[in-house]
């Protein structure tokens, strides 16, 4: 019965708690002694990513040892291991399949009546994915701000805060139970907050941040009352529980199912930039690039796609997902809206930045659409192919604003013709984007061609459509946005670049005026002695500890996609996380469709086409021959008034910020702060003021009157030197006691009498 | 109950007094000896409740401990009965802590006009006032305490206070009174009552909490819920619950920072504290038909204390009003009559005494340095002031209820508890219903939001951007801002510093008790939950 647990699983699987934890206490070393550290705290915070990245991918080696040799079966195990650690290992395994139970450690955090709360840690293929991604992204992004952020004048906040982050992430990702997935979700948001509005002094930024947290926040009341309503249904916080529970639901409460899936989708919706929560992401884009790589693309927006997926029981039966006939639900919806509208956004944008963040909110909606119609691991693993390369494409940007653009993000004043002075990014951006765009045999086709095809084979016919189209626009924006970026002639900053004056600061300040969210706080930033050595090969290029990065997350855009390559047969990714949806279940999660290229090729012709359309258009709009697309839009109203459209975003912000938030902000709250002061206050200073008439009458009448009527004509004379002699109000306060307490007094003479 | 250590609460209670009485004899010149003198009695005061603190027998924390009982007001049965549970336990000590470290901050703090000696007496008396609620086991006594702490309150606002200070202080004092008085009413008719019941021996009857706590629950349930109306309105003005709450912003806006302090961190509490100690164990059956009321009540209390805050344009009243709304966290809590509802409600007192209590010290701070506390003529504080701008961050985080500091186990547990309030076959006293408190808990949930909007935007307003030009140039500004110039301004703001030596005191310890309650929760969810258990248990719910 008891078994030794460091036999039962593995070390790392048991002690994986500590990738969360190494990075949380190295916040608090860098917040304490950041500072005084000869490289301003960034030394400790990548090693802490270091140690992280050590652990998860030892657990994940683990992780992989024990699906492909599972435990004996039919063995409990409970043992109680250093520090106390409870460790639970429920063996039910290997029924059917690839069924390996999650490795849970647990510590008691505390109990109050019914609620029990534990910390710990709950590994399963799900997990142990997203760890190892968040570790390694994380890593890679501390070391480029090394150089990107350098000299900056909160440096050692940058890092602390980007520590932080981590922690919360991976503390959110291991979580057994719903309250430390509130605590890493949460902290993840403050990250955010600080992150966005790093450089703050600039109003702009620190409203992007504002906007960023509270959006969420918005979203996060869902995931406070959907929790709530998962608590009350299941009596528990246990994910493993809850999932378990919810897989094999039977209840007559199903209602109540559904609303939970609902409120936490809508948390989802805020977290993971869905439509029609999404307008925050964009605007996050006023934080350093890094942040923008690390948080808002490939990492924390992930959160709310994390939530479906690690409580996926409770979306497929609460939202009915495959069940026979039903070809439409929220998650799909939802996901199949956020592709299209986002799509249709990159394509006006102008600051590179901001086309990736909305390619991002697109990417984010493939992925809650193929959730929505059960293509969970394709899902998950596009979170996972994702990552790479849009980390990939950001921290490009970030490159060429950081290289050669002067600090602009603008591709039509600052850049153009940067490939051949940027080789690596160059090739990191074109394979990135290939990636993206779904090309065969790039990481990101074998992810979304999965998502795609399910949609199809599932009946989910309407978002087949939304997906095929959703590529063939993706790779038309980035196509627009490479062409912009790399080809035709360089502008603005990048002209001083490529054209080897470089070294003319003179005219940055204008270009730092007129555009760029990193002019600020980049004060000191231009002194040549701050940069490091590039690649000897890519000497015009970013410094290493730029291209490093880069080259690495270029190969994995490429390689990391056959883990799971269903066009090869390949099935090792799915393997190894099918188990996190549940084991042994009453849920019918279909399995993936075989692959073939016949069903995959409408999609891709569809790619091509928005590929060589955007190309051609491009060339006719950007280039430099004059052409009859030039400026159509303005003689066009209709095409026009599409842009315009597009250009503002659907007003959606203008909902949002001019009608909902300055109803709440302005005339709600001032018609309720109206109200306490003239309707509650008013009452009650009615009452006082006719306590005090009262008083004065009793006092004038009855007592002077009647009372003291006998002591003719002095009252009057006495009643005003009383009132001279007084404090104005303090001398009444006597009066008004005597007056209450003797109201009080008859009260209490009436009850008595009353009652007995 | 453990009838050991008997005089250790009396102690801890009336030490205050005796540290008056030595300060009256001295003079009034002598300020230094005025203050060390309450400052030395106040740390000996917390060495007393840290003694308790260490001999509280904490695997009986649902007894009453270092009981005593003794004859006091004979003729009308009112005893002398004291004693300390897991419920009263916290707060008894919190009473403690925000006194000394009041009174660290005072030493160089004290507001206009002056007259250190007054304002230290008035402190000390204040805590007796409020360490003696919290250890009452009596109704006269509890009473008597209870109004105790109205007086020196309404000086500290009506002598110390700002320009509106003599309006505050007397609608503190009225507001309060009022409340009190039909509170007493129904002390005196639940006495009658339970005395004149059938089957019981009136020579019995006395107004120690035990006989209420076991002949409260017979009385019948129409003159029950009579009775508790008029503790309602005693203790709801003081919570104070929407729309009681009305005193509330005059006089934490008016009053000096110290008496916000104060005000927030404990005697809002007393209200909050008088239901769960009170109102609900001793009338059961007047509670469940109550707790639809309070529950509604307080969600409107959230949302309106919200929308409050976001019409403010000062700092201070904007706190103030966010009061309103944390404290509706709390009666929410109470009123599912959960174990897990009451026991959030409990922590969620602590927590607000603690962040809203730094908030004040902030906002008095920030009012000391700049002359003002309109959010418009703030800016940049972060650059001016690091330290106080990142100190009033973290406390605006900890407000809005961030996981893993204080104020998050207030409010999510409260949330979870009314989402599956007091129902169920068979239970004595009724059940709630369940779809009206859903429907509160949603509404509820969007308070989260509103609250975080208002802090946030609060934070952004002040500590974020470029310091405004009418303060520029003085402070920290260590980021070259030089063009500013400090000839032509250096004059005017030369009192604006970052966080000084008295603050980094009286701060430190409420700073560090938000996180480590944050992180640790169990350390009062611990104390309490069989206490509180013990009062849930009679209405047979979860």
């Amino acid at each position: 019965m008891f078994a030794e647990s460091t036999e039962a699983a593995g070390w790392f699987l048991e002690n994986a708690w500590l990738i969360p934890l190494i990075p949380a206490v190295a916040f608090f070393l860098i917040l304490g002694f950041g500072k005084r550290m000869p490289r301003g705290g960034s030394e400790i915070g990548i090693a802490s990513m270091l140690a992280s990245l050590v652990i998860a991918a030892g657990t994940a080696y683990q992780w992989v040892q024990r699906v492909d040799a599972p435990v004996a079966e039919g063995e409990h195990a409970l043992a109680r291991g250093s520090f106390g650690f409870a460790r639970t290992f429920s063996e039910e395994a290997a029924e059917a399949g690839h069924e390996v139970a999650p490795v849970i450690s647990t510590l008691d955090w505390f109990d109050i009546g019914r609620l029990h709360v534990s910390i710990g840690s709950h590994i399963d293929g799900l997990a142990v994915t997203l760890l190892l991604l968040v570790a390694f992204i994380s890593t890679l992004v501390q070391i480029y701000s090394t150089e990107y952020v350098r000299g900056d004048r909160r440096y050692t906040h940058f890092f602390a805060s980007i520590t932080l982050f981590s922690a919360g992430m991976l503390t959110m990702v291991l979580a057994p139970n719903m309250l430390q997935f509130i605590l890493g979700w949460e902290i993840m948001g403050l990250c955010s907050f600080l992150l966005i509005g790093h450089w703050w002094e600039e109003t702009a930024n620190s409203k992007a941040a504002l906007k960023a947290f509270f959006t969420v926040r918005v979203g996060d009341m869902g995931l406070l009352v959907g929790t709530a309503a998962l608590f009350a249904l299941f009596g528990t916080m246990e994910i493993g529980e809850i999932n378990e529970q919810a897989a094999n639901f039977a209840g007559d409460n199903k209602g109540m199912l559904l609303f939970a899936a609902i409120a936490l989708f809508i948390a989802c919706i805020g977290k993971s930039g869905q439509f029609p929560l999404h307008t925050w992401l964009p605007d996050a884009m006023a934080g350093p690039t890094p942040v923008s790589s690390l948080l808002h693309s490939s990492t924390m927006v992930v959160a709310g796609v994390f939530l479906v997926a690690r409580l996926y029981p409770v979306f497929h039966v609460g939202l009915d997902i495959n069940v026979a006939g039903q070809s439409f639900n929220l998650i799909a919806v939802i996901g199949g809206i956020t592709v299209l509208i986002a799509a249709g956004l990159a394509f006006v944008q102008d600051d590179i930045k901001k086309v990736l963040a909305y390619s991002t909110v697109s990417q984010l909606g493939y992925m809650m659409l193929g959730l929505g119609v059960g293509a969970w691991t394709g899902a998950v693993f596009h979170i996972f192919t994702h990552a790479f390369f849009k980390c990939a494409l950001f921290l490009c940007a970030g490159s060429i604003a950081h290289t050669g653009s002067h600090h602009s993000f603008d591709m039509k004043k600052d850049m153009g013709g940067l490939r051949k002075k940027m080789p690596v990014t160059f090739v990191v951006w074109i394979v990135s984007t290939m990636a993206l765009m779904g090309v065969p045999f790039f990481s990101g086709f074998f992810s979304k061609d999965e998502i795609i095809d399910s949609a199809k084979h599932n009946h989910y016919t309407v978002f087949y459509f939304v997906a095929i189209i959703g590529a063939a626009m993706t790779a038309a924006y980035m196509t627009r946005a490479t062409y912009l970026t790399f080809f035709g002639k360089a502008r603005g900053g990048a002209a001083h670049f490529v054209h080897g004056h470089d070294d003319a600061h003179d005219t940055h300040d204008a270009h730092a005026d007129a555009h760029g969210h990193d002019a600020h706080g980049h004060d000191d930033h231009h002194a040549p002695a701050h940069h490091s050595a590039p690649l000897p090969f890519a000497k015009t290029d970013s410094s290493w500890q730029i291209t490093v990065p880069l080259i690495i997350l270029g190969v994995l855009a490429i390689f990391s996609g056959y883990l799971n390559a269903p066009a090869l047969g390949i099935h090792w990714f799915e393997h190894m996380t099918e188990s996190s949806i549940g084991a042994g279940s009453a849920m019918s999660v279909p399995p993936p469709p075989e692959f073939s290229w016949a069903a995959a090729a409408p999609g891709l012709l569809l790619v091509l086409a928005g590929f060589v359309v955007s190309l051609l258009i491009s060339k006719a709009v950007f280039g430099e021959k004059k052409t009859a697309l030039q400026g159509l839009t303005q003689r066009n109203s209709l095409l026009g008034a599409g842009h315009k459209f597009l250009v503002n975003k659907y007003y959606l912000d203008a909902l949002y910020e001019n009608v909902i938030v300055k109803a709440v902000a302005y005339p709600i709250a001032r018609a309720a702060y109206w109200t306490n002061q003239h309707v509650l206050d008013g009452i009650v200073n009615a009452v006082g003021i006719g306590g005090k008439r009262t008083g004065e009458l009793v006092y004038k009448y009855v007592d002077q009157g009647l009372v003291d009527g006998a002591v003719n004509g002095s009252g009057a004379t006495a009643r005003g030197a009383g009132g001279a002699l007084q404090p104005v109000q303090s001398g009444k306060v006597n009066l008004y006691g005597a007056l209450l307490f003797g109201a009080a007094a008859v009260g209490a003479l009436v009850l008595v009498l009353v009652n007995s | 109950m453990i009838q050991e250590q008997q005089w250790l609460l009396s102690l801890g209670t009336f030490l205050p007094l005796v540290g008056v009485l030595v300060m009256l004899f001295i003079p009034k010149k002598d300020e230094v000896a005025a203050k060390g003198v309450a400052l030395v009695t106040a740390i000996a005061t917390l060495a007393v409740g840290i003694y308790t603190l260490v001999q509280f027998d904490y695997d009986q924390s649902e007894k009453l401990q270092f009981f005593t009982t003794n004859k006091w007001i004979t003729p009308i049965k009112a005893t002398y009965t004291v004693g300390l549970d897991g419920i009263s336990l916290p707060l008894y000590i919190l009473s403690m802590v925000i006194t000394v470290l009041v009174m660290v901050y005072s030493w160089n703090h004290v507001p206009e006009p002056g007259n250190t000696k007054a304002f230290f007496i008035l402190m000390l008396v204040l805590q007796t006032g409020m360490a003696g609620t919290f250890v009452a086991q009596d109704l006269i006594l509890f009473f008597v305490f209870f109004e105790v702490v109205l007086l020196p309150m309404y000086f500290m606002i009506g002598v110390w206070g700002g320009e509106n200070r003599q309006y505050a202080s007397l609608k503190f004092f009225l507001y309060t009174m009022f409340g009190s008085a039909l509170m007493l009413v129904s002390f005196i008719a639940l006495f009658v009552v339970t005395k004149n019941a059938p089957g019981v021996n009136p020579d019995d009857a006395n107004f120690s909490f035990q006989w209420f706590d076991e002949h409260g629950r017979d009385i019948a349930r129409d003159t029950a819920i009579w009775i508790f109306a008029g503790m309602f309105i005693g203790f709801a003005v003081k919570v104070p619950m929407f729309p009681f709450h009305t005193w509330l912003p005059d006089a934490h806006t008016q009053a000096p920072t110290q008496g916000s302090v104060i005000l927030a961190a404990i005697l809002l509490k007393l209200g909050t504290y008088g239901f769960v100690r009170i109102a609900i164990p001793f009338l059961p059956q007047a509670a469940v038909k109550w707790a639809p009321i309070i529950g509604v009540l307080a969600v409107i209390g959230i949302i309106y204390g919200a929308l409050g805050c976001l019409a403010q344009t000062d700092m201070k009243r904007l706190i103030a009003f966010s009061s309103v709304a944390h404290m509706g966290f709390v009666m929410l809590g109470i009123s599912t009559l959960t174990d897990l509802g009451i026991s959030a409600a409990l922590f969620g007192m602590v927590a607000h005494g603690l962040i809203t209590g730094m908030l004040f010290f902030v906002a008095g701070s920030v009012k000391e340095r700049y002359h003002t506390l309109e959010i418009k003529r703030l800016s940049g504080m972060l650059l001016q002031m690091p330290k106080m701008g990142w100190i009033l961050g973290f406390c605006a985080m900890a407000s809005l209820g961030l996981p893993g500091l204080a104020g998050f186990w207030g409010e999510f547990p409260a949330i979870l508890a009314s989402w599956d309030p007091l129902s169920g076959e068979g239970l004595p006293y009724g059940g709630l219903s369940v779809g009206l408190y859903q429907g509160l808990t949603i509404v509820a949930a969007l308070g989260t939001v509103l609250a975080a909007g208002y802090l946030l935007w609060l934070y952004q307003r002040t500590a974020f951007g470029e310091v405004s030009a009418e303060f520029a140039g003085t402070g920290h500004d260590a980021h070259g801002h030089d063009s500013h110039g400090h000839d032509a301004h250096g004059d005017d703001h030369s009192d604006i510093h970052d966080v000084n030596t008295f603050e980094w005191i009286a701060w430190t310890p409420l700073l560090i008790a938000i996180v480590v309650f944050g992180v640790v929760p169990s350390l009062m969810f611990d104390v309490m939950d069989p206490a509180v258990s013990l009062i849930t248990d009679r209405f047979g719910g979860k």
